[in-house]
């Protein structure tokens, strides 16, 4: 490439950042500012946090905070264990009918739980759990994809370590939890962080599920607190939206390569 | 041996009872109900063949979804992926503030899709949002982008492509590292231009990345709606309405349990049969390391 060219492919790739971040910018500005200058850029309107104390009290933020990080935390400890458990067997043992588990599986790599809302309804509703945040994670807690994701991991994972092992007199758990889940790590935080923004910034299923403050995740409390409880006060819906995807910004700016390579190693299979 | 099988029956057991009670039961579950009526008060559910789906065929709000499931589609899945490409080329080599332009087109792809709506729609707003400002600056009228049937589609469109094209971009990000140095050097003493090296180079070698990422979009397209429910609520008169949030509206706003049903079979058909293309799809063209 020519210089220009390079030059011309910068500047091209600046002007598109700049539009792509334009509305979030937008929507920072409005937050950190008084409502009057929602709409008028003047650089020297005083910086405020008013917005977010006035969101902060007008619902219940702080309970919807710890809904939501009770919630991804029950998903993602459970979702490590049980699929851990199906990875190590699909990946090391021999037993019948093995492919056809896998298969299904798999299956659930394409119909994922989100579409099945109806069926769903009605299992957490005989199992009496509706209006729970159990109800919230049930359907996710054996997680199709992390068993696939394992499974390719622990198939790198030289047979000689196994055999040493069991000459060792290892037993099979003790096999998986002293070889396999220290060399599985990489890939247990790569699927951890998909799974803890994936559940923080799920929607709909916790808006059909729960109906009371005490179960709400943060996404359906800031749907139902920019709908109904602020009018058209933009000001303050932008300090809550902001609000709520702090902590998944921050740990993104702050950890930026792992969670861009834990993104691209979930994806890559 | 047999004590072998035993065991990995047990390692797998517990996963596979979550996953058989919320989503292979859920599907049986959900084909048998679509051929029963919803039961309501004291009438219970009794069994009407493919009443339900003749009432689909009839139903002019799925029509509608549908048009616009396909319409959202041709947005959307073009624009990400190829706006995730030109991504990629942008990045893909180190250059001064090379972190922040990445940083700028993946943010939005860690924000919760609510959140992005809520940002999107005082982006929006008339008279306060900047597309409202930039209209009144150079004389247009206002316009009411999430409000208006004609236009209520597209912007929806638009924030599923911001929300998308960073995501795949790592995808690419990661297909082009792959392509060695030597080769574009090479290229370039043969006095080979870059646009020519990246039609007879780069793009058939990231062809897999390039299937990958259009399946994954294929699947947004059907599954991301949270914005929706925040932005149009499928409206105005259905002009926004996709497949998912109608299962969405049937099944829990208007309780009609069978029709959802019917619904989410058509919904798990669609996505089967994008898993099943692109399963060939990869065992012909896919060559792995």
């Amino acid at each position: 490439m020519t210089r220009t060219d390079t030059f011309l492919a910068r500047v091209a790739g600046w002007m598109l950042a700049l539009l792509w971040v334009l509305p979030l910018l937008y929507a920072i500005w409005a937050a950190f500012h008084a409502p009057e200058f929602e709409a008028k850029f003047d650089l020297t309107a005083p910086l405020t946090l008013h917005n977010f104390s006035r969101a902060w009290e007008q619902a219940p933020f702080a309970r919807y905070f710890l809904n939501t990080i009770l919630l991804v935390t029950m998903i993602l400890s459970v979702q490590l264990v049980l699929c851990t458990l199906a990875a190590f067997a699909f990946a090391r043992l021999e037993f019948p009918g093995k492919n056809a588990a896998f298969a299904l599986v798999l299956v659930q790599l394409m119909v994922t739980p989100d579409i099945l809302l109806v069926e769903n309804y009605k299992t957490i509703r005989a199992l009496g759990l509706v209006d729970t945040i159990v109800a919230i994670g049930l359907p996710y807690f054996a997680s199709g994809f992390a068993i696939f994701l394992l499974r390719q991991t622990f198939m790198t994972i030289p047979r000689e370590l196994d055999e040493a092992a069991r000459v060792e007199g290892c037993t099979l758990l003790g096999l998986l939890w002293r070889v396999y889940v220290p060399l599985g790590k990489p890939a247990m935080l790569a699927f951890g962080l998909v799974s803890v923004s994936h559940h923080w910034n799920n929607f709909l299923w916790p808006l059909i599920i729960t109906n009371s403050v005490e179960t709400r995740p943060l996404t359906v409390g800031l749907s139902l607190f920019s709908t109904t409880d602020s009018g058209t006060d933009w000001a303050l819906i932008m300090a809550a939206t902001l609000m709520t995807s702090a902590p998944l910004l921050l740990g993104f700016l702050l950890f930026q390569r792992q969670f861009v390579q834990s993104f691209m190693r979930a994806g890559i299979k | 041996m047999r004590r072998a099988w035993g065991q990995a029956w047990l390692f797998i057991l517990p996963a596979f009872v979550f996953l058989l009670a919320f989503t292979h039961i859920p599907v049986v579950q959900t084909l048998i109900d679509s051929f029963w009526s919803t039961a309501k008060g004291r009438r219970p559910a009794r069994f009407v063949g493919l009443e339900n789906y003749a009432h689909m065929m009839a139903d002019p709000i799925f029509a509608k979804a549908m048009i616009n499931s396909a319409i959202y589609g041709a947005i959307t899945i073009p624009a990400s992926v190829g706006l995730s490409l030109v991504m990629a080329l942008f990045v893909h080599r180190r250059f001064r503030g090379v972190g922040l332009m990445r940083v700028a087109f993946f943010t939005p792809t860690v924000l919760p899709l609510i959140a992005v709506a809520n940002i999107w729609l005082f982006f929006y707003a008339p008279g306060f949002g900047l597309i409202a400002q930039l209209r009144d600056l150079v004389g247009l009228a206002p316009v009411n982008l999430v409000g208006q049937p004609a236009t209520a589609l597209y912007a929806v469109a638009a924030v599923t492509v911001w929300k998308e094209a960073g995501f795949f971009m790592i995808f690419y990000l990661a297909a082009l590292q792959t392509i060695p140095e030597p080769l574009r050097e090479a290229a370039a003493i043969e006095g080979c231009r870059p646009w020519t090296f990246f039609r007879r180079v780069t793009w058939p070698l990231i062809m897999p990345t390039t299937l990958f990422v259009s399946v994954n979009a294929v699947i947004g397209a059907f599954r991301l709606v949270d914005h929706v429910y925040v932005m149009t609520r499928g409206g105005p008169d259905n002009a926004s309405q996709l497949l998912l949030y109608y299962i969405y509206e049937v099944g829990f706003r208007f309780w009609d349990t069978a029709y959802a049903s019917a619904l989410t079979m058509v919904l798990v058909a669609i996505l089967t049969v994008v898993g099943i293309g692109q399963f060939f799809a990869a065992d012909r063209k896919v060559h792995y390391k």
